[in-house]
């Protein structure tokens, strides 16, 4: 059954290739003043591109060595930047990932615990104060947040820089330490509601009571509770860093920070279709990976599954 | 020898003022005392008091004497983590919830263990002790590898009391804790139970609504209804010659006490009915027998049903025959595949193979190829069956509509099952489960199908409140020369309506024929053994 949902992952991220690679027909304009960009279109710069792109091939011939390249790192240049767009994408790729990584894990720490407090504890401050925490972390625009915090802890209280990326290391920790704040608190505000419910509903089952009744300590009780609620969380959690990819654009222009959302915004405006075919494609990859990892985090949580996957 | 396990003037309050009066008890160590009542009469709030786990918005009373402690109820978390397990242990009913589906076996008893040691134990030393624990209740080590789904009902039950008991409690509680199993498991657990409470000297409170169940079981007993001890004393005499009405009518209306023994009597001794009890323990199922089964033309015909789930085969072609306003009874434990051939029958699962003929003509598996009009079903749990968001008179006025019937029909379908036509504007939360059973009865009733398929209809449901709902089906039965399809793990209950029955064992029909017949001169062992564990259990002690 794990070969099928690997094939079938691989399945849709190839027809996701076929539309990617159709952007650069679809988009509107005459495909070689596309790709030329500002430069100046003499002869035989336009035969140059046609032969670099391989326009006079028919189109599955092009398609076919335009995913060979891209299977093999080569999305060509970037006509914004004159550059390869491998190397484009490689200088700013670590900047999203460790934003997003940080953020994620910010909204887990906080989350989870909060959120099992939360249902243990129903009704207490601790759960109205994680509710007004839901609430505010749900409904503030992303942007909204980020300049508040911006405001605050940067310009009030200057104790995190205003913008940019630092100089790498802990310095560049530092620097992304509000951004992440900001992307956490809309993701954490999902995982700490997910969390709650799953718990309540897990804290009210006979195993529960039955784990009191012999006696064992809360803490364990409580754990058993959020081993039988992992599913719904992990489901949460997987569907949040999808939405983490597309969010750190907002967050990556509020804060200045030159990575993969700066860059997809700044390549969209500007039409530079093969960072923006590259970008979208990566997206995508990163999307299927995260949710084939959820539907394989199901079976290693829920030995129920696991018997039903194995007798298939 | 220890002293004995006296609660003294145990009293819950609710929200709404006093739910169990005071009342006292006290259990020698490795005797057990019974707690009877039906749902709704206080003892599982009793229990629950006793090992301190109340529900929220309730209050408990009184003084807890154990050997090693005194509590005085109300009392703290704190007395409570050091009481619970280590002195007193719970139970539960249902052994398919109360183990934790993701934490295999052994895990779940030891971390019992890890939480009564003072000192953290070794690996090995905790595996021992899992093993040790294990064979106590008669299983295999390798149990402890296993996960909850992978074990059978009583085996489940089995790793529950390794569970609560690894602890060595003073009381153990049992809230019924056989009432989920099937017929063949309850006297082995409760046996087991039994021998291990006077192995250790362990006092043990059995909560149950089942007075054949505790016979031979428990010295004492304790009779409550609505929170009040109606009557108490030695077992053999209170089931013998009850002194309280309510407790004369439990006996009356429990089947393995009354009509269970009664007709295995009449059986075995060839002669005709006799005794008050008999009579009135059938009522009006004693008329049904006369109901003219035209036995030429049959209603639903299955023949070489199999099914299968995945690699694993549950129906190994079962044939099964309903005639025109017959009753048939289909018997077996959970996993014989009597649910899945009801469920194919009504098109609720796809058969692998085997034809499903309705008045003569086949049916292709799955709900398309069939009409509200031919066939209904009834279902187990009448909590989840009903909508709890919409009222009753809603639920049966789209059932109505289904059967192009008017609005209007509403009262007639309500007095059809004997409930008042104000009903129609109350929620399922507001009725009790026989009512609820009544409302879901009326909702299939309203298209007026030919067959009707009773999955498992009254096991949820109080003895009285069972035979109520018996008496309900028997007269349906002859005023609408309905056809019914009764699937059922008790004997008992199926006797008491069925012409003909059936037998199933793992995916097999292994015994089939009039009703009377299979019940006297059953002809295949396990038939035999299930005759014979009845009339064990009704046999006095």
């Amino acid at each position: 059954m794990l070969v099928v949902r690997v094939l079938g992952t691989l399945a849709i991220l190839l027809v996701l290739s076929i539309i990617v690679f159709s952007m650069l027909h679809l988009a509107p304009g005459d495909i070689v003043k596309n790709l030329l960009g500002n430069r100046a279109s003499s002869p035989e710069a336009i035969a140059a591109i046609r032969a670099q792109y391989n326009l006079d091939q028919p189109l599955y011939m092009q398609y076919l060595i335009w995913l060979g390249n891209a299977l093999t790192g080569d999305f060509g240049q970037s006509i914004r930047l004159q550059d390869s767009v491998s190397n484009v994408i490689g200088s700013r790729l670590g900047i999203t990932a460790a934003l997003s990584g940080l953020a994620f894990l910010l909204a887990l720490v906080v989350a989870v615990p909060l959120g099992v407090q939360s249902a243990v504890r129903s009704g207490s401050w601790i759960d109205r104060f994680a509710t007004g925490f839901g609430i505010v972390g749900l409904s503030a625009p992303t942007f909204a947040v980020g300049l508040l915090l911006l405001y605050v802890f940067a310009f009030y209280v200057p104790i995190f820089p205003v913008y940019g990326a630092g100089d790498g290391g802990l310095d560049t920790l530092w620097h992304l330490v509000l951004p992440a704040v900001t992307l956490a608190l809309g993701l954490g505000a999902i995982i700490l509601k997910l969390t709650r419910t799953a718990m309540l509903r897990e804290l009210e089952t006979d195993y529960v009571t039955f784990g009191r009744a012999r006696g064992l300590p809360d803490r364990q009780v409580h754990l058993i509770a959020l081993r039988n609620a992992a599913i719904p969380i992990v489901t949460g959690a997987s569907l949040v860093l999808t939405f983490l990819v597309g969010g750190t654009v907002l967050a990556e222009t509020t804060f200045a920070l030159p990575g993969l959302g700066t860059l997809l915004q700044g390549s969209v405006l500007f039409k530079d279709i093969a960072v923006v075919q590259a970008l979208t494609l990566l997206v995508a990859v990163t999307i299927a990976t995260i949710a084939l990892l959820a539907d394989l985090a199901y079976i290693f949580l829920d030995p129920r599954i696991r018997a039903k996957e194995s007798a298939q | 020898m220890t002293a004995q396990v006296s609660v003294t003037a145990l009293t819950i309050d609710g929200p709404a003022g006093v739910v169990v009066a005071p009342f006292d008890f006290s259990i020698a160590p490795g005797e057990t005392l019974a707690l009877i009542g039906e749902s709704g009469s206080g003892k599982t709030l009793s229990a629950k008091a006793i090992a301190g786990l109340l529900p929220a918005g309730f209050t408990a009373r009184g003084t807890i004497a154990l050997s090693s402690a005194t509590i005085e109820l109300p009392s703290t978390d704190a007395v409570w983590r050091a009481t619970r397990g280590r002195r007193i242990s719970l139970l539960l009913q249902d052994p398919f919830t109360s183990l934790s589906p993701v934490h295999r076996c052994g895990t779940q008893i030891g971390m019992t263990i890890d939480a009564a040691s003072a000192t953290r134990l070794s690996r090995d030393e905790r595996t021992a002790r899992i093993t040790r624990s294990l064979a106590e209740v008669n299983l295999p080590a390798d149990v402890a590898r296993a996960y909850p789904h992978e074990l059978s009902g009583g085996m489940r039950q089995r790793v529950a009391i390794a569970a609560a008991l690894a602890t060595d409690p003073e009381l153990l509680i049992a809230d019924e804790p056989t009432t989920a199993l099937d017929a063949s498991n309850q006297g082995e657990i409760l046996d087991l139970l039994r021998g291990l409470q006077e192995k250790r000297g362990m006092a043990a409170l059995l909560i149950s609504h089942d007075l054949g169940m505790v016979r031979g079981r428990a010295e004492h007993v304790l009779v409550m209804r609505h929170g009040e001890i109606v009557e108490r004393g030695v077992t053999s005499s209170v089931l013998n010659a009850p002194s309280h009405p309510y407790t004369r009518a439990l006996i009356d209306a429990d089947p393995s006490l009354t009509d269970r023994s009664a007709r295995v009597v009449r059986g075995a001794s060839g002669a005709g009915v006799s005794g008050s009890a008999e009579a009135k323990a059938t009522g009006t199922t004693a008329d049904s027998t006369t109901v003219s089964v035209d036995a030429t033309a049959d209603l639903v015909v299955a023949t070489a049903v199999t099914k299968s789930f995945g690699d694993k085969t549950v129906l190994h072609g079962v044939s099964i025959t309903v005639g025109r306003g017959e009753t048939v009874g289909v018997v077996g434990e959970s996993g014989s595949g009597k649910t899945t051939i009801a469920r194919c029958i009504a098109g609720l699962e796809r058969e692998s193979s085997g034809v499903i003929e309705f008045e003569g003509v086949a049916l292709a598996p799955g709900r398309a190829s069939r009409t509200p009009k031919q066939m209904q079903i009834v279902f187990q749990d009448p909590y989840s069956s009903l909508n709890p968001m919409i009222s009753v008179g809603r639920s049966l006025k789209l059932a109505l509509r289904v059967a192009g019937r008017p609005a209007s029909d509403l009262n007639g379908l309500l007095q059809l099952v004997e409930l008042p036509a104000d009903f129609a504007s109350k929620r399922p939360a507001e009725l009790s489960g026989g009512q609820r059973q009544r409302i879901a009865i009326a909702r299939a009733l309203a298209v007026q199908p030919q067959l009707l398929i009773c999955d498992e209809s009254v096991s949820a449901l109080d003895v009285s409140v069972q035979k109520q709902i018996l008496d309900l089906l028997a007269k349906l039965r002859v005023d609408l020369g309905l056809s019914i399809l009764f699937i059922s793990h008790d004997l008992a209950v199926v006797r008491q309506l069925a012409d003909r029955v059936y037998v199933l064992r793992n995916g097999n029909v292994v015994e089939s024929g009039q009703c009377h017949d299979v019940l006297t001169s059953p002809q295949h062992p396990y038939t035999q053994s299930l005759v014979a564990a009845s009339i064990h259990e009704a046999a006095p002690h």
